[in-house]
């Protein structure tokens, strides 16, 4: 079966690639761009693992077709670092030891950032809601809430 | 195994292309047809997908609202004059299950899926549909009902009246994991009042049968009456009557069984 040509912005860069019909957009990312930032979870959208953000909206890359995205914005994880510098949200997570495994942490970061972009200085309950797509099998999930508070205050610490 | 994708820029295109290829589902959110695909279902040969932005209209003005078929629960919940639905669309997903899941999929969701529907039902919701002969309005009971013969056709729309009061609908989704999870058991109820007594009740059940059903027992105890306590009793009691629940993960038959009168009560009651 023929390959569809498939165009949009990965991270601020206009990409092309051939995708299989049906291909979702995690499979495009990382193995037609490369970009292994989206995590395979459990391809059903139950782990948030694989979370993008889509012309600024979250978004599961394993239940998104990929075509669907053709002239659209996808903003992954890979590209939310300036340069050499991490985003506050990666900085928070590594200072409130809001890693254990990693593997959920693409997902997680994306829908804090997601959750950020919106609302600048969320309370406790719109942080655990804006995550509540995601699973971590390792932490317990307090160290993450409390690094997007921290983020959110710009490193200050928060009740 | 690749599926050809076939993009329509309306309706009417992509219900014709439904109806004339038997492998052909529709895409709407992504959240169920793509899960499918994942899993290996071989049974989708073509994914048919619409760019109409009729598809994505909110008419909720008036007293009686429309939602397009291609509406996500994050603009449900965006909606000022669709509070009424607020509470069955936040009970569904994540932040990015709501910003992709539409209210036409969730009518085809299965168990223990499917939550927004059974508020659907409780409101009588008429869906608009499109198959190869035309579009038709049919009554949200009887689309559900004949919901695995529906594939071929495309959803337009649901509509419904907006309850007279806040009071008047409630919502109640019984999960393990919170603020996210599969349905235990999903109850919604309207209560039209006139003159103190309810007239036209509606309960319906997600998780207590192959798909959204009404509690018509329950209903038959609620009906003429006012709703004190040895009402809501009566209705709690005849809650599990014409229910048919699966074992699963989440809850066996037993226990969906054993619960329903007590989550009815509750809702009925005004408690948390």
């Amino acid at each position: 079966m023929a390959k569809t040509a498939l165009q949009f912005r990965h991270n601020g860069r206009d990409v092309a690639i051939f995708v299989d019909g049906g291909t979702n957009l995690l499979v495009a990312l990382r193995e037609g761009i490369g970009d292994m930032t989206p995590k395979f979870g459990c391809g059903q959208g139950g782990c948030g693992a694989c979370s993008v953000l889509i012309d600024g909206e979250l978004h599961l890359s394993c239940l998104t077709l990929a075509e669907t995205v053709a002239g659209r914005s996808v903003e992954t994880l890979d590209g939310i670092k300036d340069g050499p510098n991490l985003h506050p949200l990666q900085r928070a997570f590594a200072e409130n030891f809001a890693a254990q495994c990693g593997y959920c942490t693409p997902g997680m970061l994306m829908a804090a950032k997601a959750l950020l972009d919106r609302n600048p200085s969320p309370s406790r309950a719109e942080v655990v809601e804006a995550i509540s797509g995601n699973i971590c099998r390792c932490t317990g999930y307090e160290p993450i809430i409390n690094a997007v508070l921290a983020a959110a205050s710009g490193g200050r610490a928060r009740a | 195994m690749p599926v050809t994708v076939r993009t329509f820029a309306s309706t009417g295109e992509a219900a014709a292309a439904l109806s004339s290829d038997r492998g052909a589902r529709y895409l709407g959110g992504g959240t169920l047809v793509m899960r499918a695909l994942n899993e290996g279902d071989i049974s989708i040969s073509t994914i048919v997908h619409a760019s109409d932005r009729a598809l994505t209209r909110i008419d909720a003005a008036g007293p009686r609202v429309t939602i397009s078929a291609g509406v996500t629960f994050a603009r449900i919940l965006a909606e000022r004059d669709l509070s009424f639905l607020h509470a069955p669309a936040r009970s569904i997903g994540g932040p990015a299950v709501r910003n992709m899941g539409t209210v036409g999929g969730n009518l085809f969701a299965p168990n223990p899926y499917g939550d927004f529907t059974v508020a659907l039902l409780a409101l009588d919701a008429v869906v608009s549909v499109q198959g190869g002969l035309g579009s038709r309005a049919v009554p949200i009971e009887e689309f559900l009902q004949s919901r695995e013969r529906q594939t071929d056709t495309l959803v337009l729309s649901v509509s419904c009246q907006k309850p007279a009061s806040a009071e008047a609908f409630r919502y109640r989704k019984i999960a393990r994991i919170k603020p996210k999870g599969g349905s235990v058991i999903t109850l919604a109820a309207h209560l039209p009042m006139s003159s103190g007594r309810i007239v036209g009740a509606r309960i319906a059940l997600g998780s207590m049968a192959p798909t959204q059903i009404r509690a018509r027992a329950a209903e038959r105890a609620l009906e003429g009456r006012s709703l004190d306590a040895s009402t809501i009793g009566a209705a709690a009691a005849a809650a599990v009557e014409g229910t048919s629940p699966g074992d699963s993960a989440l809850a066996s038959a037993w226990y969906r069984r054993e619960i329903v009168g007590v989550h009815l009560r509750r809702l009925l009651s005004g408690q948390e």
